[in-house]
């Protein structure tokens, strides 16, 4: 029988030795060495976070984007009428769930502040367990939960941002957004603003304080300005203002006779209100008849603005009175189930949806790089504005854009927007450096 | 001066609203000493009052048409208000006159919401710390705003003044300027009208009436009053009703002016309370006063020529003016020594 004997420094080397020989069966099995990634799904069902504002200002639009949500896990599970499902481009969904899994989802409340919205977010990908992230109704939120995504290792798919921050100078190689942005708006915006008003305007902006709004009246200023219009002032306005009538007196007499409103939701609807209630639409200055635009449209929010819309210009994502295959049978789709037509923001999360799980069914994996890599490039059609790209250089998906206008006439309380043009893709399409920004690498996480 | 005339013009309406809701909270903090956060949710119940009557009076009779059907098949739906199938062009001009018309409603329904606010809930929060009193109120506000949230939704509502009251009036050529010049909306100038009215009532009512005199003794000196064998008390719950009447009406004729949404009575709260300190707490002198002078300085605020030289100076400057008061007349405008201090 040996004797043992220990020192001081033979202890230390025996804890040291214990101590990688414990941690190296760890390094090894750990998913960030292995073909793992964040929340891989093992059992039969694969989990999506559906992330809008349940409560606050864009609480009715988040609702809408729900009701969207809920109709696309549908439609992906094979319930339904398959709705867009059916005029996709694309047929490797089946109607039997993702890559032989049931599609089920969470829910988050973004309240549409950044905060709230990357706090539901990390609670959905650490607590239930979610794949992937989507939704929202704002820029600022978007840019910051894709922040978010990206240091988790989730793919984003971006709701309702507008802002060219979010795949420009933001942008993250695990975010995606299908909506259109702010330089779209003024690439399709500025010839039919030239053709109804003419190239010799004096345009008044005001604009909402905050990443979208600057980001939209820097797009508007451009293209108006490259048709020969000239930029009067350009006034910020608190986001939130409520009463802007303090900003809209000096419009009066301060010699433009065209007002920009680059405000959405809640602002745009008091602010053109309260622009008609001044008499800006009958005015007429320098000879002319005074002009509003409003480049971003909701046909949710317009609603609230009541009769002031009649006439009054912008733009939109999509509309529910297109006569495509794709947005009839969506229509179709969420009319009967919820008696009344889709919003733009109903639009586009359901087409997020749609091209995550098609994306995914593509390339056999939830993976966000490999996700990633069949969403880049992906051509496809038969959702709602014809045929469209995902750009590989900054996952900006590049389409038709619809411009609107205040219908005079309206014949429901739903039939607020007309489309007077269908601007071609080609016209709206930039180079992905005029943005900024880098995608840099994708995260897997784990 | 056309551009200044119009922003005294526009600082006056606004500040109608200021002095409206901050004349009431200055009545329930001098007679009850409660510090009401829920007096923005009174002026947004009160808007609330005027979408409802106009949903009442507006309610449709739906006739399905098989004939034409919706995007999604059903056959689409036709709607008339029952109010104009009855009562011909009479029911056409009473949906149109809606706003003005909800006062009627408004008046009842926000006194009795005040009154059972007050014997309800805030009594039992008299002898409380100011905090408590602040957190309970803001409870409530909150509720209010969801309770109209789930019934109303989040959006905006639209909310018309009459066809007659909807045009511009040019209020420059009255006073000497051009044609064209000064031409400020109608409605807006029939709300500053308005609220002068309803402040020049209450002063006359707390000023000329036995009511008014016992409230303001019991303003002074609570106990004093109460010695005398007055139910102070039950004049308070009926003040506190008035207050709430006062912000409801200020509400309910604003609705033109911002489509009201759930929201709109915190965006006005926290400025009143900063009327009120301004005009000094306890003055009603000062209330308004304050509500006129604040409403007018961030007009003249947003102006470019300001902006220019201040930047961003129209999103801070009622606070600024706030703080300049306060370290020079730490009362405020018009608040007294002894009043409102114990």
């Amino acid at each position: 029988m040996s004797k043992l004997h220990t020192s001081r420094r033979g202890l230390l080397k025996g804890s040291a030795a214990a101590g990688i020989a414990l941690a190296t069966p760890t390094i090894f099995t750990s998913r960030a060495w292995s073909a793992g990634y964040t929340n891989e799904p093992t059992g039969g069902t694969v989990t999506l976070g559906f992330n809008v504002p349940q409560t606050g200002a864009y609480a009715d639009e988040g609702a809408d984007e729900l009701r969207a949500y809920e109709l696309a896990v549908e439609h992906i599970n094979g319930e339904g009428d398959g709705g867009m499902l059916n005029t996709f481009s694309s047929k490797a969904l089946k109607g039997d769930g993702v890559n032989g899994k049931k599609v089920v989802f969470v829910t988050g409340d973004t309240q549409t502040k950044s905060d709230a919205a990357r706090a539901s977010a990390k609670r959905m990908i650490e607590k239930d367990g979610a794949i992937m992230i989507t939704g929202g109704s704002s820029s600022g939120v978007a840019i910051a939960v894709q922040g978010l995504c990206q240091d988790a290792g989730v793919i984003f798919m971006a709701g309702l941002t507008h802002s060219n921050d979010t795949t420009g100078k933001d942008k993250r190689a695990n975010g995606f957004r299908h909506f259109f942005n702010t330089e779209m708006s003024g690439a399709a915006l500025g010839p039919v603003l030239k053709n109804a008003f003419g190239s010799e305007r004096s345009a008044y902006h005001l604009t909402a304080d905050y990443t979208w709004g600057w980001s939209q009246e820097g797009s508007i200023k451009k293209y108006t300005e490259e048709l020969g219009w000239k930029t009067a002032a350009a006034v910020r306005t608190p986001l939130g203002a409520g009463d802007f009538s303090q900003y809209i007196t000096p419009v009066l007499n301060s010699g433009a006779d065209v007002l920009v409103l680059n405000h959405y939701g809640r602002d745009m609807v008091n602010s053109l209100t309260q622009a008609v209630q001044f008499g800006l639409r009958d005015k007429q200055v320098n000879g002319k008849d005074f002009a509003i635009v409003v480049p971003l449209y909701s046909r949710l929010m317009a609603q609230g603005a009541g009769e002031n819309v009649k006439g009054i210009f912008g733009s939109t994502n999509w509309h529910w009175s297109l006569q495509d295959e794709g947005s009839k049978a969506f229509v179709k789709s969420f009319g009967t189930k919820y008696g009344f037509p889709p919003s733009q923001a109903a639009h586009t999360t359901y087409c997020q949806a749609l091209l995550y799980a098609d994306a995914c069914q593509r390339a056999g994996t939830f993976m966000p790089s490999g996700v990633g890599k069949a969403l880049e490039g992906f051509k496809f059609d038969g959702l709602g504005n014809g045929p469209t790209e995902y750009r590989a250089d900054d996952h900006q998906c590049f389409k038709d854009v619809l411009v609107v206008k205040g219908k005079e006439n309206p014949t429901s309380k739903f039939d607020v927007l007309e489309v007077v043009e269908v601007t071609p893709r080609a016209q709206v399409e930039y180079p992905a450096s005029l943005l900024g920004g880098e995608l840099g690498p994708y995260n897997d996480g784990a | 001066m056309d551009a200044i005339l119009l922003q005294i013009l526009n600082g006056l309406d606004k500040g109608g609203a200021y002095a409206l809701i901050a004349l009431g909270l200055t009545v329930i903090f001098g007679t009850l000493g409660v510090v009401n956060f829920a007096h923005g949710a009174l002026f947004m119940l009160g808007a609330f009052c005027a979408v409802a009557v106009k949903a009442f009076l507006g309610f449709e009779k739906v006739t399905l048409d098989p004939e034409n059907l919706t995007a999604w098949g059903t056959a689409s739906e036709i709607r008339q208000p029952y109010i104009e199938s009855w009562f011909g062009e009479f029911g056409t001009t009473l949906l149109n006159y809606s706003v003005p018309v909800s006062i009627l409603i408004t008046i009842p329904v926000m006194l009795l919401i005040g009154i059972v606010m007050e014997r309800g809930l805030i009594r039992y929060f008299y002898k409380r710390p100011h905090a408590e009193q602040i957190l309970v109120t803001f409870g409530l506000a909150i509720v209010a705003q969801e309770i109209v949230k789930s019934a109303f939704g989040a959006n905006p509502i639209p909310q018309p003044a009459p066809d007659a009251a909807r045009g511009m009036i040019d209020f420059g050529v009255a006073i000497g300027f051009e044609a064209g010049n000064v031409v400020y909306p109608a409605w807006r100038l029939i709300y500053f009208l308005f609220s002068t009215a309803i402040i020049a009532a209450v002063f006359a009512f707390l000023q000329f009436t036995t009511f008014g005199m016992v409230v303001r003794a019991g303003m002074v000196d609570r106990e004093t009053v109460g010695l005398l064998g007055i139910d102070i008390d039950r004049r308070f719950t009926i003040v506190f009703g008035m207050a709430a009447v006062v912000a409801g009406l200020a509400g309910a004729m604003y609705t033109p002016i911002l489509s009201p949404d759930y929201h709109m009575g915190m965006d006005f709260l926290v400025l009143s309370f900063v009327v009120v300190v301004v005009g000094g707490m306890g003055s009603l002198g000062g209330a308004v006063a304050a509500g006129f002078m604040l409403g007018i300085l961030q007009s003249f605020a947003s102006m470019n020529e300001v902006k220019n030289i201040l930047p961003g100076i129209d999103q801070i400057i009622i606070y600024l003016i706030a703080v300049i008061i306060l370290l020079v007349r730490p009362r405020g405008l018009m608040g007294r020594k002894g009043q409102m201090e114990h």
